[in-house]
């Protein structure tokens, strides 16, 4: 598949999907002061009776979301994902417990976030909702998957964690090829039976570049957005694992307890498979460029390249 | 007479009821935490007798008026008026804390018919109720959204969040009791953090405040009638006594979360007759 010219940021997404499932009068947006930032801004300006304005209050707005879910809503509230972290045991007491269908977006996640330094750069957030028992995971990798995958949420069963992040990227899907896109089934961009790379939100792209380059070097790559972290896509991770000879993960995220994280967690069970992880290595970020900060933390295509190297 | 016609000589001796009924679930437990469920039947008999709009035999129906106990660990209390409204058997009851029981420790709307909110952990609550709150409003509906905290429980920034904004919301379908027992789980309210003049900050946040004494069944139907109809969102801070009924409960923080031995249920039983 060949990446469409322009970029776009996956929080935009996250808005126009809004907008997209507003006819159901079931859906409810929740703010709190960073509708703008998050895009929720989008709905706001169409449909203010059906917006709640916490002001910036998050735990507040989590349970204020359960509330609306017992009572036939769907709600989706958003904030930046590290203040989502702020909320987290009302998230997990208050909305995953009793099963409530409530959708929360964390904007803004991930080194890419850039200037705002590393207060701003949350890099646990999908470690932390992962750990939720029922909760769906996802981090759509530019605007048109997540819109798609957004708007896949109005008829989910389950309470849901979305990253989204604040930059643009090189799209890698266009508004054909997003139909395909399934919550829980992991999107194969590329076929290679050497090396898989198995990659989520901002660092797909790099992963399709590090693609073309290993190609160069007559190395054969698989890659896989694997949009949605929970539930993971484990019949995809049984075939890579039989298919090539390694498996590299790339995330904007800690290493520990992310994306690699859960890929060795289920084949170390089923089908030990060498793997390498890419990510944030246990450190926090600080102020720079997005493609500075995720040089500085070595997630290169270079980095991609030379892991997915040392397995053939 | 309340609008289902008993006296308040009646809803006294449900009360009365409730307390033996605390107690004893409490006290097959081995654990549970009788002084707040005590400080707060009175209330809840009140609040169940003369305002819920709910039926055990369509426990989910979208006009029911909503019951959000923040304070969770009152869940004895709760099972006990449940078990009144006709929601929750004895053998219920007699199940209360064991593996499988629809009465867990702390309440859970996931497990029990009557259960509007899943707590235990303090603070969350009152924002519940204000989504429910909010979700009336966008659908027309009439229902009432109440909400019990206790007052050790204002400790938590979250609820000054949620009053913050209910008054913005002006959300005159939500009202909460506080139960105000001055004893949280080490000790004294006063001595674990002051919350000193809680109606007058209530009242600061945009909130209709009525102060009562939580034990004058009286002055509780009344106060709950004022509520709904009141403008704006309301409180009744009630006075109440921990472990209040058993004598060698109340004002005692060490029942705060304490099971009576045999002794001492027999002597509580004795009180409660």
């Amino acid at each position: 598949m060949s990446a469409p010219s322009s970029g776009g940021a996956s929080r935009d997404g996250y808005g126009a999907a809004l907008l997209d499932i507003a006819d159901d009068p079931r859906v409810v947006v929740l703010e709190a002061d960073l509708g703008k930032s998050t895009k929720s801004c989008l709905f706001r300006a169409e449909y203010p009776e059906r917006t709640v304005s916490l002001g910036i209050a998050e735990q507040n707005m989590m349970l204020v979301a359960a509330g609306l879910a017992s009572c036939g809503k769907v709600p989706f509230a958003s904030t930046f994902a590290i203040f989502s972290e702020r909320a987290f045991e009302q998230v997990r007491n208050g909305i995953a417990r009793p099963g409530l269908v409530v959708h929360v977006c964390g904007s803004h996640g991930g080194i890419h976030t850039g200037t705002d330094g590393s207060s701003a750069q949350s890099i646990e957030d999908l470690a932390l909702y992962r750990t939720v028992p029922g909760m769906t995971v996802m981090h759509p990798c530019d605007d048109i998957s997540a819109r798609h995958l957004t708007t896949e949420l109005l008829n989910h069963d389950r309470p849901s964690y979305t990253r989204t992040a604040r930059n643009k990227t090189l799209r890698m899907y266009d508004e054909n090829s997003v139909k395909d896109l399934t919550i829980g089934k992991g999107s194969v961009l590329r076929q290679g039976s050497d090396v898989a790379i198995i990659a989520i939100g901002v660092m797909v792209h790099k992963a399709m570049q590090a693609a073309d380059e290993l190609a160069s070097q007559g190395i054969e790559a698989t890659v896989v957005d694997m949009h949605t972290l929970k539930p993971l896509d484990t019949d995809l991770l049984d075939k890579l694992a039989t298919e090539c000879s390694g498996i590299v993960t790339v995330e904007d995220h800690s290493v520990i307890a992310g994306l690699g994280s859960a890929v060795a967690e289920y084949l170390s069970q089923t089908n030990p498979t060498p793997i390498k992880m890419l990510g944030v290595k246990d450190r926090f970020g600080e102020s720079g460029g997005s493609e500075e900060l995720l040089e500085l933390v070595g997630l290169t295509k270079e980095a991609i390249v030379e892991s997915a190297s040392s397995f053939v | 007479m309340t609008a289902e016609g008993q006296s308040t000589e009646e809803l006294k001796e449900r009360a009365k009821r409730c307390r033996r009924s605390i107690v004893q679930m409490v006290h097959k437990a081995g654990a549970g935490h009788p002084g707040g469920s005590l400080s707060a039947i009175d209330l809840l008999v009140g609040l169940y007798s003369t305002q819920m709009n709910v039926d055990p035999s369509n426990p989910t129906s979208s006009e029911r008026d909503r019951f959000i106990m923040s304070k969770g660990h009152a869940s004895p209390g709760v099972y006990a008026i449940l078990h009144e409204m006709g929601f929750l058997s004895q053998s219920d009851l007699d199940g209360f804390r064991t593996l499988g029981s629809v009465c867990q420790g702390h309440v859970d709307m996931k497990w029990t018919d009557g259960v509007d909110f899943s707590a235990g952990s303090l603070g969350m609550g009152l924002s519940f109720g204000l989504g429910c709150a909010i979700a009336a409003k966008l659908d027309g509906l009439n229902y009432q959204s109440w909400v019990m905290i206790g007052d050790g429980e204002t400790q938590e920034g979250q609820i000054w969040e949620a009053l913050m904004s209910a008054s913005y919301h002006g959300l005159d379908n939500l009202h909460v009791i506080v139960d105000r027992n001055r004893i949280q789980n080490d000790d004294f309210v006063e001595v674990q953090m002051e919350i000193g003049d809680i109606a007058s900050k209530i009242e600061s946040f945009g909130w209709s405040v009525k102060e009562i004494d939580g034990h004058d069944m009286e002055h509780i139907v009344e106060a709950l009638d004022w509520s709904v109809n009141t403008a704006g969102p309301t409180a009744i801070v009630a006075h109440t006594v921990k472990g209040k009924g058993v004598s060698f409960m109340e004002d005692n923080p060490s029942f705060h979360g304490k099971a009576p031995n045999d002794e001492e249920l027999a002597l509580a039983l004795e009180e409660l007759t």
